[in-house]
């Protein structure tokens, strides 16, 4: 928020709500609908003047979209933890294609070491190891990242519904609705949800032109963010970036509702678990072991 | 007509009131403005910043601010349930408890308001909590009912206590057909916004510490020591310093109330302690990191027990009949209270119900400065709010403070009784 924008903010408050509707007749400015209640054409006004402000701020050409969930669609992810060698390869390319902020560092994927003869036990988890090492002997590793629960105790929480399961089921959020009160983190049981403690820095050479609306255009200081399943990529039909990235082919990724698809395979060939299952939280995030 | 030209005089004449003082008045005044400077500072830098001048991040991302906001929730419920001894008892001063209880809510609500303003990431987004042009998610949000909750209950407070001393201002009656019934709608009203603040963290799955029943009667139980703990000591201020008639009788009364509150906050707090510690489970390390700390991590661990020594002494000073109605083992007994429960849910709440994290990750929260400064920025305007209301309200519960029985000018003084029991 630069100074004017907050003096505008200030003016708002004092000034009736239908008064600064008519200070900002477009309804995309500061007063202005949920994402989810805009007209179309409020919507490309809105992406336009993103698109404007991304050239202004990085001295770069992005291009930012809306596009909606398709039909027919409902997106699971599955992840291997006996291929997995922890080397945070996917940590690292999920924050370039997602934009996320180098300084202060958010990272939406977060790998967690753990002893093999412990199992699954957080307490004595590290999530700080060193990936020069990896895979380390009497070791797993368990990658984390948002589980786009189908009972998602976020989407719960949220005071002002800024954060909802979109119809192929990726959990998202509304930047520009976001209050910032950090519900939905005190909510999450996987430490999915990150929020901009201070503006978000983003190299310019290093931003990706091509963003979402609900998805990887740069956020600002005082919101929450989180994994959206890369929807800037999986809504054309592309694989997410960590899906990609993975050197030990341990992520797949797919449509549920498709019997061919390759998470499907996964689902009727191997046997997988949720993380916290008996939170009832319905992950479309599973894990399995492939060997 | 006229009853809206009266009100202007009550406005202009309270106006009157709070501008004459004497140094002490002046000094403490001037105290209170220094230090809201400072946190007006304070809070300029966060907003220029982000709450990366707090030490909050991913892992604890509720603190201080929290913990205030909830320790003032349980001050201001508290304050107006002293309604309940003081009808059951039947002290002469019932309005006066009253009215000082409610200015209490009014102040601790306005602070709780401050908090929740400052903790959130886009302040000027506000208006998104406001059903109709916002879109406040009920019934599923609890912070939402608890924006409701509490916004109602300023508002029937502000409408009571306004109309108590308008009311007693022109010199008249309060109308038991009025008062009566929004009395007791703040009875529930206060147990109501504290049960719901409670269900804020209890419904939450992913934090066990957290997702206790007992949480919300804890809650309740540690209220009924804070809250009336600085009713008590304004009382005797009062007293002192004005023709203000409280009986010892009553002030003991409310004491002994607390003694029971506090046992059984601590029972409360006992069986939790037990349950953790015999189950052994993987949730007792939000507890080990209150009590003992995990491994090298004890930055809250003397603050725990500074807060349950302070309570368990405050029980026995005011369990115990000769050390209730000494008036410096009294006093030391408020202080204790105040203190304990200030550390029970301003540090004992909100820090190890995020400590380790859900991943578990271990991330030392301690406030920074910043936090400090903003923070005592927010309970000097609750004093002052406090302070200013009390003065008002106290020059018309004497009767120094009246309109003329003729109408018109208003801030005559009139001797009248102070007023008993309506």
């Amino acid at each position: 928020m630069n100074r004017r924008e907050f003096l505008c903010s200030l003016a708002g408050c004092a000034a009736a709500a239908t008064a600064a509707g008519c200070l900002d007749p477009t309804h995309t400015g500061w007063f202005r609908k949920r994402f989810r209640e805009l007209a179309p054409a409020d919507v490309a006004a809105i992406l336009e003047g993103l698109e404007r402000e991304h050239a202004e701020r990085f001295g770069k050409e992005a291009q930012v979209g809306a596009q909606a969930a398709l039909p027919g669609v409902e997106f699971g992810y599955a992840l291997d933890i006996s291929r997995c060698v922890g080397c945070r390869r996917c940590v690292y390319a999920c924050v370039e294609e997602n934009n996320q902020s180098r300084e202060p560092q958010i990272h939406w994927i977060r790998v967690l070491e753990m002893e093999k003869e412990r199992g699954i036990d957080f307490a004595e988890a590290d999530a700080y190891y060193d990936a020069e090492q990896v895979p380390r002997p009497g070791h797993f590793y368990l990658p984390i990242s948002c589980q786009q629960c189908r009972n998602a105790p976020c989407v719960k929480s949220c005071p002002v519904g800024a954060t909802w399961q979109e119809p192929d089921g990726i959990v998202t959020i509304d930047y520009d609705w976001c209050i910032g009160c950090r519900c939905c983190m005190a909510a999450c049981p996987y430490g999915a949800r990150h929020f901009n403690w201070a503006e978000p820095a983003v190299p310019a050479e290093e931003l990706n032109p091509n963003m979402h609306y609900l998805g990887n255009r740069v956020r600002r200081k005082g919101v929450v963010e989180k994994c959206t399943f890369c929807i800037q990529r999986v809504r054309s039909g592309r694989y997410p970036a960590c899906v990609e990235v993975c050197p030990v082919g341990a992520r797949k990724f797919g449509n549920l509702l498709d019997p061919d698809s390759e998470v499907r395979y996964v689902l009727e060939h191997k046997r997988v678990f949720v993380l916290k299952a008996e939170l009832n939280t319905r992950p479309r995030f599973y894990y399995f072991y492939g060997l | 007509m006229l009853g809206l030209r009266n009100f202007g005089h009550f406005l202009a004449g309270s106006l009157r009131i709070v501008l004459r003082g004497g140094p002490v008045y002046w000094t403490w005044l001037g105290c209170l403005v220094l230090l809201i400077a400072l946190g007006a500072g304070a809070y300029a830098r966060q907003l220029d910043r982000g709450l990366i001048t707090t030490a909050m991040r991913d892992q604890v991302s509720w603190g201080f601010y929290i913990g205030n906001f909830t320790f003032l929730v349980g001050v201001a419920a508290a304050a107006v349930l002293l309604v309940i001894p003081a009808y059951v008892y039947n002290w002469k001063p019932i309005k006066e408890v009253v009215i000082l209880g409610e200015l209490l809510a009014i102040s601790a609500i306005t602070m709780c308001g401050l908090f929740v303003a400052v903790d959130i990431g886009r302040p000027e987004r506000f208006w998104h909590l406001i059903p109709g042009p916002g879109s406040l998610n009920v019934p599923s949000s609890l912070l939402g009912w608890d924006v409701l909750a509490l916004n109602g209950y300023l508002v029937l407070n502000l409408v009571i206590v306004t109309y108590l001393l308008f009311t007693l201002y022109r010199n008249r009656r309060p109308d038991k057909r009025i008062f009566t019934p929004l009395v007791l709608i703040s009875i529930p009203a206060a147990v109501g916004i504290h049960t719901v603040t409670a269900f804020l963290y209890n419904g939450l799955a992913a934090r066990p510490f957290w997702n206790a029943s007992i949480l919300a009667p804890r809650f309740l139980a540690s209220a009924f020591c804070s809250g009336p703990a600085v009713l008590l000591i304004l009382m005797q201020i009062l007293r002192r310093t004005t023709r203000f008639e409280i009986q010892d009788s009553a002030i003991w009364k409310v004491a002994e109330l607390m003694a029971y509150a506090m046992f059984l906050n601590l029972f409360l707090l006992g069986a939790e302690v037990f349950k953790e510690y015999y189950s052994d489970t993987e949730h007792l390390v939000h507890m080990r990191y209150m009590y003992t700390g995990v491994g090298a991590h004890d930055p809250i661990v003397p603050y725990m027990w500074a807060s349950l020594a302070c309570s368990a002494l405050a029980f026995l000073l005011f369990l115990l009949p000769r050390t209730r109605r000494h008036p410096l083992y009294l006093n030391l007994g408020c202080l204790l209270i105040w203190v304990g429960v200030y550390l029970e849910k301003g540090m004992g709440l909100v820090i190890p119900g995020m400590t380790p994290d859900t991943l578990g990750e271990i991330y030392e929260y301690f406030p920074t400065w910043n936090e400090i400064a903003l923070s005592a920025g927010i309970f000097a305007v609750g004093a002052l709010v406090f302070t200013l209301l009390v003065k008002i309200a106290t020059r018309i519960m004497l009767g120094e403070f009246r309109l003329r029985p003729a109408g018109g000018a208003s801030g005559a003084a009139l001797p009248t009784a102070v007023p008993g029991v309506s």
